[in-house]
């Protein structure tokens, strides 16, 4: 891919990364935050990092499917933009929302099941956050950063759960989320199934060493 | 009791009004009233008429009321839609006139009430009341009724009549949010039901409402007539009735249908009983910006507290 392109690709990233901010400058500015802005406000930016999460995570599926390179580029600022989404929602339950009242919060956070799946979501994300660089890869080894990376299917599952269990009865959304979850979970099930078969059906006499990944590039997870 | 239609504010109302209403929305009333014209069709809505009634000071709030705006725009009312903003979007679907009331079950007279004869049974008056919503909110809301036991008393309930239940208008035409989604996950049970006991319904806080903000009941606010309990969470208090019916057995409720761990019968406002999933011990005022402590029968507990004497409230949520 020209490096034009790649360009014009993170531009975009960037511009759907700060949409979520800018949306609410600008409805702060028009006052259109609704009657009830804290929890507008909350639910805004709740939504948009559970958007980003699953950008994040369609991302290897895509090279899965299509054989393409370049989704994967996309994937850690995909995922640093989710978290600093998340952040900030946190941010807001903590400082609008409760107002710094610990007590609550934490009684909050033990009793009530959507808190305590969104609150593990979030604090999953950190070692993910701090890791994301290439001097963390490097430093970690290969393997050991993807399997810390890994933690993001579990960061998905607590994530479409909070949702799930914060919602109203009639609310439809986090249906919709939850199954975009699945899908795209399960093509990375079909994936490793289909080249785990492939690995069995190859004649004995070959070499393990020879055995090198199937031609669609690295294997990592994310 | 005076309906208004088009013009005609004498100026110590348009001073009543100004207090309600933000500038905004006061410009857009106004002009509305004023482009109306003189007699409007029958069938129109009368969304926005001018409707005055006497404050009730001794069962009203001091606090001032919640904006117009907010109260218009901010509703649960799942028949336009899940989203708070729905209603307000969507609510020109529902057509208030004609209306009528089925009055029926264990009663010596039962009978279908005209929406004009409802609203001319008793004097109107305003009360100030504080609508606690189940998710954590609240707002403070002038509005304009008569309590249902004026009502009641006239379809002159039998003897084995213990409860009443309240059924909302079931047409799928007007209300889009009746209509069948694509797989219709867990959309509520319609027709929208809920119910009394006897002596809750004919307590003399319990308003049947058909204004607010000193106008007739907007759609979005279950035109053109429901009613206001004030000590239970806000979904107890059913919109847009079409049926009112005495039963002798608690009658099943929607959101108890729905979500019976969740919302219960009585639903009284308490600040000890949880909601499964969040706190109900503080609220937010809408327009405020801190947490406030909830209530015991959202304030109401010295007038309605004996109802429930020798009742264990946290098993009869
Ligand atoms: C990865 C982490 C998280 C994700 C993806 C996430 C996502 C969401 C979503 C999608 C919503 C609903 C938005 C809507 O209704 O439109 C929401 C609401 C909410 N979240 Fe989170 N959340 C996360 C973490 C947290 C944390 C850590 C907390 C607090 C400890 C939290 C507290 C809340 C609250 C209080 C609401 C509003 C609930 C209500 O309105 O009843 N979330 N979140």
């Amino acid at each position: 891919m020209s490096r034009r392109s790649r360009i014009a690709l993170k531009t975009g990233v960037w511009a759907v990364g700060l949409w979520p901010l800018g949306f609410l400058l600008w409805r702060a500015w028009a006052g259109s935050l609704t009657a009830n802005p804290i929890s507008f406000v909350t639910n805004t930016l709740g939504d948009w990092t559970l958007r980003l999460l699953l950008a994040s995570l369609g991302m290897t599926p895509l090279r899965i499917l299509f054989g393409w390179s370049w989704p994967v580029s996309l994937r850690r600022l995909l995922g640093l933009f989710a978290f600093a989404c998340a952040a900030l929602h946190f941010s807001v339950w903590v400082v609008l929302d409760h107002f710094f009242d610990w007590g609550t919060m934490g009684a909050d956070i033990v009793k009530r099941p959507y808190i305590t799946v969104g609150m593990l979501a979030l604090t999953l994300l950190v070692p993910l956050a701090i890791t994301s660089t290439a001097g963390m890869v490097r430093r970690l080894g290969a393997r050991a950063w993807r399997r810390l990376h890994a933690l993001v299917y579990a960061i998905g599952v607590l994530a479409a759960l909070h949702y799930l269990w914060l919602a109203k009865k009639g609310v439809q959304d986090p249906y919709w989320y939850a199954m975009v979850l699945v899908l795209l979970l399960g093509v990375r099930l079909w994936d490793r199934a289909r080249r785990l078969a492939g690995r069995r059906r190859r004649p004995p006499l070959v070499a393990p060493a020879l055995v090198v990944e199937p031609p669609r590039g690295s294997r990592s997870r994310l | 009791m005076l309906i208004k239609r088009g013009g005609g504010f004498t100026s110590s109302e348009i001073t009543d009004h100004r207090l309600y209403l933000g500038r905004r929305a006061f410009m857009a009333g106004a002009a509305a009233l004023v482009l109306a014209p003189g007699g409007a069709p029958a069938a129109a809505p009368p969304a926005g008429q001018a409707l005055t009634a006497q404050r009730n000071a001794a069962l009203s709030l001091s606090e001032p009321p919640t904006t117009v705006e907010s109260a218009t725009t901010y509703n649960n009312f799942y028949e336009f839609g899940v989203n708070k903003e729905d209603p307000a979007r969507l609510a020109g679907s529902l057509r208030p006139r004609p209306w009528s009331v089925q009055m029926d079950g264990l009663v010596a007279k039962p009978q279908r009430l005209d929406i004009e004869e409802i609203l001319r049974l008793a004097p109107l008056e305003e009360r100030v009341y504080a609508l606690r919503c189940v998710e954590g909110w609240s707002m403070v809301i002038p509005w304009i009724g008569y309590p249902l036991a004026a009502l009641l008393k006239r379809v002159e309930p039998t003897s084995q009549a213990r409860f009443v239940e309240l059924t909302t208008l079931l047409d799928p035409e007007q209300f889009p949010g009746q209509r069948k989604g694509l797989f219709n996950l867990g959309s509520l049970d319609w027709p929208y039901v809920e119910g009394l006991r006897l002596d809750e319904a004919m307590h003399p806080l319990t308003l049947l409402t058909v204004g607010m903000y000193g106008q007739v009941l907007p759609n979005q606010n279950g035109a053109p007539v429901r009613v206001v309990i004030p000590w239970k969470y806000g979904f107890k208090s059913a919109k847009s009735i079409v049926r009112i019916r005495l039963v002798a057995e608690q009658p099943k409720t929607a959101w108890e249908k729905a979500a019976p761990q969740e919302y219960g019968f009585y639903s009284n406002v308490n600040p000890a009983v949880d909601h499964p999933r969040w706190s109900q011990a503080t609220e937010r005022r809408i327009g405020e910006f801190r947490r406030r402590k909830t209530l015991p029968f959202n304030g109401h507990a010295d007038q309605v507290a004996s109802l429930y004497s020798g009742m264990d409230l946290k098993k009869q949520y």
